[in-house]
């Protein structure tokens, strides 16, 4: 069952990867880089799994803190294409628009 | 007998977050709009990654296994609705418009 789940997950990241270079907007492209993340995730747990290695976990749980960081990051990049905004000036910058 | 209850348990909730991965790949490609997508890519983050690591739990017995699987999806709970609306606030803000209704679907049109 790790064996079909793995190439599951490796079906659906080609699948995820086809639209993060075909999507029209930037938005499509962070959705799915992100949703690609969560799999790459759950790709390394089960790898640890499948070789008999559960310490690949640690590594994933570091893969999800990346991966959402780096989301947001590049969020508040295009937003604002600054990322050394901070919170007050993010805020006058929202008076003004 | 408690091995062969556990191992099976483990291999439905494994196949079925599996199965939930698959379709919203296959929703993330076929959906026409961004926000449709985005309702495509919810289903792989929330069910079929905590199916997954649910089983991945059951395969591993009480051990710091488990608290890592835990913690992962825990985090992955609370992070991935957090950012999946920080890209749909992103593209409302933005001014990407949701394909809606045949009223529409001229003005739509020239968005894309």
């Amino acid at each position: 069952m790790l064996i079909a789940a793995t190439t599951a997950l490796l079906i659906a990241m080609v699948l995820t990867l086809f639209r993060a270079i075909a999507g029209p907007s930037l938005f499509d492209r962070v959705l799915s880089a992100n949703s690609f993340g969560t799999k790459i995730v759950l790709l390394i747990g089960l790898l640890g799994f499948l070789t008999g290695r559960p310490d690949f976990l640690d590594i994933a749980l570091l893969y999800a803190l990346v991966n959402f960081v780096g989301t947001i990051a590049i969020l508040k990049f295009f937003r604002y294409r600054n990322l050394g905004l901070s919170s007050d000036e993010i805020a006058s910058r929202e008076d003004t628009q | 007998m408690i091995d062969v209850i556990i191992n099976s348990a483990s291999a439905t909730l494994i196949g079925a977050g599996s199965i939930f991965i698959l379709i919203g790949a296959l929703g993330l490609v076929r959906l026409p709009d961004f926000y449709t997508r985005m309702h495509a890519a919810g289903v792989t983050d929330t069910l079929g990654a905590e199916l997954l690591l649910l089983g991945m739990m059951l395969q591993a017995g009480l051990s710091l296994v488990t608290l890592k699987l835990i913690l992962i999806s825990l985090f992955i709970f609370f992070t991935s609705p957090t950012s999946t609306h920080a890209v749909a606030n992103a593209a409302r803000v933005m001014g990407l418009r949701p394909l809606s209704g045949s009223k529409n679907i001229l003005t739509s049109k020239e968005n894309t």
